[in-house]
């Protein structure tokens, strides 16, 4: 490398610009990162973040702009061009064999040879060094399934660095980690500045942003909007920037006014279809006019749980009462029934389970209430003008944009998918609301507005369950919160109680010393 | 990459460019072969639509096709990919000929209503059962509708040779059944022509309107296009998908059970070895032709009735052309529409774009 490099940023973007059909998603994106800086990239989702890292690391290519690494020009036609340059990136779903070891996993792709002996010695030497210059210890004969997910992250970024990563991007990397293991994740990254990397980290989390980097980038639909060094900004700017407004302030909510107990689980347990149980005894009750957070890394148990609530899955054992009455066991115990029985349901997983992708949204907003008569015509036959009226007064009232019923629902962003779906739950007036991860994916402005409504279903006296692995989500509306790890409840915290440090040890599966 | 159509362009354009595309091939072959690639392409129009009898044989072929392309259809909008149409229309025949040689003393408004419901009813029961199968013990319908295809052709061997056949006869058949049970042709309602196109066709054509009805319109069928959309999503949503599945079977299999009653009750007039001709399995074609929609499917049926037919004449009036030549169009159109059916897509879209429409 020529001694000139030395000043040269580590990466340049200049004009950046990328369409996909009528979506401008990056517009004349001028990027400088400096080697040897934690540079952070903030914005909205569909703020254009991921569309310019997808450009850098190869997976699309710009239509106009130049990208320039180590002051060269360079064409990044594919991944394999960006490993060359010594560009890698840490996907938000992590790309490894589940099967194999970790040294299996590090080698793949840089095998060194027909022979793998010799390229398994090698790459265990490095492993221990690389384990040592950056404390990034995992056991290389570990598999890969058999490890949490913070070590599992661990290997992914050790595959970068064995590849010769100079440049590391990492997108959303905290999403599933606990607090301690992103504090973990930091220390990392920073013993990795310090020798000289650079790190390109991707997130919508503000205080991540303030805590680990040097400086940090905004983006909002498609452009950059601003720079600046990390040590002279502040979150309250950064979530301007970010959403073009300000922030309001959270208002103080009343204290409940609680109701009967509408819900309530007794010594619930699961199995999936493997036979491992994955909820164990779970006690719970939740009384109408409060919001029941259930915090927790995801995977533990959470999800299952919530199904099975929603009677989308036939726990093993236990006992669960609806509005005061035994549903399971019960001869009918399902999804539909239950939903006639008032429990609404928004999945945490709403484009596998709760949204018809391919149907207009006026379809997806009739989802499990297909049978209501309101739908058909004078013939019993479904009415698609009733319909697409119904969609559009949903898509009225809960602010869904672009608020065309006829639309397909997967051209929704995530928010207002969310918001489809929260109004076709809402709107029935259950008495029992299942949440699901109520914003993932959605972005800030989304937030509020699905917050808001969710603290008006309190406010209405509903009983609502809310089950989220963003704390700062479960801290917002909860009353109360119950920490699940490895399918049991860990504690439970009453709002005033709770604190990012205590749930967080409770999530990680320490048993509340304070407590 | 699904780049957006005019959705004009999507149902009409798209397939005629892959059919003309797939006869352009055919042509360039033809002509390899040392033939008159004009010649042949000539006989194959002018015998599928040349004439009235030309025509009337058009559809019936056609009429088969649509039956077997809807049975197809509808199981794959509830996710399910019923490959055993041709076993569940061969079962459909046992079902008509024991109503139409049993029932002989009814009356021909009772007689063939009630052997068209016998066909549909034992397609159904054989389609029901690989439904049934999955359904409750997780057996792949693919692989079960399969085999119940073998199952089915080794049955009716065996009951037409052994147990149905016409006392003294050397043919495996059985006696023709009474005329009372005859579907009048639509000869006798005008057509000029003596094609055995009987009123099955109109049967079709209302099972085709049905269908429509029951997935569109029905909260059935909304259910059912949501569990052919993902079974997660029809989880969620409280959807019993193992009866599901059995009744859109056994729908499927009613389906099915028309070529029974256009071959036996139309055309035939008994119970014959093989009369199902391998129209369950271009029912497959004809469906993924016409994206599995009612409409779509009878406009494919016709395509594919056009080709058997004219393919026949072409055979025929062109004799140096090897009659495989039928079978090779049929396989470039199912490959032009089916499974290339999105090569053009995006280049079409763009030159779409340009002008502004």
């Amino acid at each position: 490398m020529a001694a000139s490099d030395a000043a040269a940023p580590a990466i340049e973007l200049v004009g950046i610009d990328k369409r996909f059909g009528a979506v401008h998603a990056n517009r004349a994106v001028d990027l400088v990162v400096r080697r040897g800086h934690i540079h952070g990239i903030i914005g909205e989702n569909g703020a254009g973040k991921s569309t310019l890292m997808a450009i850098l690391h190869g997976f699309y290519q710009a239509d106009a702009g130049t990208i320039r690494v180590n002051g060269h020009e360079a064409t990044i036609r594919d991944s394999r061009d960006a490993i060359r340059l010594g560009i890698e990136m840490v996907h938000q779903h992590f790309m490894l064999v589940e099967r194999f070891t970790v040294l299996e996993n590090v080698m793949l792709g840089a095998e060194g040879g027909a022979r793998l002996a010799p390229g398994a010695a090698r790459a265990r030497a490095e492993l221990s060094r690389l384990g040592e210059a950056y404390g990034l210890t995992v056991d290389p004969d570990a598999r890969i399934e058999d490890l949490p997910v913070g070590a599992q992250q661990r290997v992914e970024i050790l595959k970068a660095l064995y590849r010769g990563a100079e440049v590391l991007i990492l997108d959303e990397p905290t999403g599933v980690l606990t607090p301690q293991e992103a504090d973990d994740l930091f220390r990392v990254l920073r013993a990795l500045r310090d020798q000289g990397r650079t790190v390109l980290l991707i997130t919508h989390k503000l205080r991540e942003i303030m805590a680990i980097t040097d400086r940090v980038s905004v983006m909002r639909a498609g452009q950059m909007v601003a720079h600046r060094n990390t040590a002279e900004t502040s979150i309250a700017e950064l979530g301007e920037l970010m959403i073009g407004r300000r922030l309001s302030a959270p208002a103080p909510r009343p204290a409940p006014r609680l109701g009967e107990t509408l819900l309530e689980a007794r010594g619930l347990s699961l199995r999936d279809a493997a036979g491992v149980e994955r909820v164990k005894g779970v006690d719970l009750a939740l009384r109408g006019g409060e919001i029941l957070g259930i915090a927790g890394v995801a995977g533990n148990g959470q999800g299952e749980l919530l199904e099975a609530l929603a009677g989308m899955r036939t726990p093993s054992a236990g006992e669960i009462r609806l509005n005061g009455r035994t549903v399971f066991p019960g001869r009918d115990f399902n999804a539909a029934s239950l939903r006639r029985q008032r429990l609404g349901h928004v999945p945490e997983d709403r484009l596998r389970s709760g949204l018809v992708r391919t149907a207009r949204a006026a379809e997806t907003a009739i989802l499990g209430y297909q049978h209501d008569p309101a739908y058909r015509t004078g013939l019993g036959l479904l009415s698609h003008d009733k319909i697409l009226a119904h969609g559009a007064r949903l898509m009225r009232d809960y602010d869904v944009r672009p608020a065309d019923p006829s639309l397909r629902s997967s051209l929704f962003s995530g928010g207002n998918q969310q918001k489809l779906i929260l109004g076709r739950e809402i709107e029935r007036d259950p008495a029992v609301l299942l949440v699901g991860q109520p914003t993932r994916g959605v972005d800030i402005g989304g937030i509020d507005a699905i917050h808001q409504r969710l603290l008006a279903c309190r406010a209405a006296g509903k009983a609502v369950l809310v089950v989220s692995v963003e704390l700062d989500e479960i801290l917002a509306l909860a009353d109360r919160i119950l920490v699940m790890f490895d399918g049991r409840i860990m504690g439970e915290l009453t709002a005033a109680e709770a604190t990012e440090q205590r749930l967080g040890l409770l999530m990680a599966g320490v048993q509340d010393v304070a407590a | 990459m699904n780049a957006a159509l005019p959705r004009w362009a999507d149902l009409i354009l798209l397939p005629l460019i892959n059919l003309l595309l797939a006869l352009g091939l055919t042509a360039l072959i033809v002509l390899a072969t040392g033939s008159d690639p004009v010649a042949a392409l000539t006989a194959l129009a002018v015998g599928s639509l040349g004439s009235a009898d030309a025509i009337g044989y058009t559809l019936y072929y056609a009429t088969n096709m649509a039956f077997t392309g809807l049975a197809v259809a509808v199981a794959f909008q509830g996710g399910l990919f019923n490959i055993g149409a041709e076993g569940q229309a061969y079962l459909a025949g046992l079902g008509v000929a024991l109503a139409a040689l049993n029932l002989e003393f009814l009356p021909p408004a009772l007689l063939v209503p009630l052997a068209i419901l016998a066909g549909a009813g034992f397609g159904a029961f054989w389609a029901a059962i690989p439904g049934w199968l999955q359904a409750k013990r997780g057996s792949h319908i693919v692989i079960t509708t399969i085999m119940f295809n073998f199952l089915a052709a080794s049955l009716m061997v065996y009951l037409i040779v052994n147990v149905l056949i016409a006392p003294g006869s050397m043919s495996p058949e059985t006696r023709r059944f009474t005329t009372a049970a005859d579907l009048p042709g639509l000869a006798s309602f005008g057509f000029p022509s003596s094609a055995p196109v009987n009123l099955a066709l109109v049967l079709a054509l209302l099972a085709a309107g049905g269908v429509w009805l029951l997935i569109w319109r029905t909260p059935w069928g909304y259910a059912l296009r949501v569990m052919g959309e993902s079974p997660e999503v029809a989880r969620y949503a409280g959807i019993d998908q193992g009866r599901m599945t059995v009744l859109v079977m056994a729908l499927s299999g009613a389906l099915a059970g028309g070529v029974a009653v256009n071959e036996l009750l139309g055309a035939q007039h008994k119970l014959l070895l093989g009369f199902t001709g391998g129209y369950g399995f271009t029912g497959i074609a004809v469906a993924l032709m016409g994206r599995n929609h009612p409409g779509g499917v009878l406009l494919s049926a016709l395509l594919f009735g056009a080709l058997t037919q004219g393919g026949a004449e072409m055979a025929f009036e062109v004799p140096d052309v090897p009659s495989e030549i039928v079978v090779l169009i049929q396989g470039l159109v199912i490959l032009f529409a089916g499974a290339l059916g999105n090569m053009l897509r995006p280049g079409l879209s763009r030159l779409l774009q340009r002008k502004p429409a």
